[in-house]
């Protein structure tokens, strides 16, 4: 079954998609189906291994099941320090 | 954990530690240096997910607390533009022992520096930039 999902893009994901945020239509189950998805139509080709993924503002894994009007966030790999 | 972008001031910061029971004091703190893989840097922006960022910080630090004998541990981190010789984290910790101390700072960086949602964009002498990590992770897997 769809869902609509809000995505938050950040830093070089931002740059290559030209948006911070979206609302995407989706079957995806689970967030790394979802980025699958995505890193096809906005050219991401950094590996999801050394991405991060959040749900509703809390780090998340991969294989977290995604639900209707969740927020789900991709974040780069980070440079902190 | 505290992001901000005003300058941080290191001093004060160690004096927010202060535990008439602490023998030991360690603090790392990160600088913007003017080269990175051979190409001359002349300035760096962080950009910063300041939700998750200080969310994580402080689970980072509680688990240096269960993980280390130390009294108090805490941290900054700038966002924004920085000019070369800025400090852009820093880290301190207050211990009884320097070897706690120590072992807890070092702990606390590293996390830092691979759990929150903080990204390095380095302008360079050439007039290029780009995002620390990024652009060479894909070329490395």
């Amino acid at each position: 079954m769809s869902k609509s999902i809000k995505i938050g893009y950040f830093a070089l994901f931002r740059e290559k998609t030209g948006k911070s945020e979206e609302i995407v239509t989706t079957d995806a189950e689970t967030a790394i189906d979802l980025f699958r998805e995505l890193e096809d139509c906005h050219g991401f080709n950094e590996p999801h291994g050394h991405c991060k993924v959040a749900i509703n503002n809390d780090l998340a894994e991969w294989s977290n099941i995604i639900k209707d009007g969740d927020t789900v966030l991709f974040f780069p790999p980070v440079s902190g320090g | 954990m505290v992001i901000t972008t005003k300058k941080i001031d290191v001093l004060e910061q160690s004096r927010l530690l202060s535990n008439s029971s602490a023998g030991a004091y360690a603090s790392f703190e990160g600088w913007v240096r003017n080269e990175n893989e051979g190409f001359r840097v002349l300035r760096l922006e962080y950009e910063v997910f300041k939700p998750i960022a200080t969310k994580e910080g402080k689970r980072i630090f509680d688990k240096a607390k269960d993980k280390y004998a130390i009294l108090d541990v805490n941290g900054i981190h700038r966002s924004g533009l920085l000019e070369i010789g800025e400090c852009a984290v820093w880290i301190g910790v207050i211990a009884a022992h320097r070897e706690e101390a120590f072992d807890a700072c070092r702990y606390v960086i590293d996390r830092i520096k691979t759990r929150l949602p903080i990204w390095k964009k380095e302008y360079y002498a050439d007039g290029n930039s780009g995002w620390v990590n990024c652009e060479r992770c894909a070329s490395a897997s």
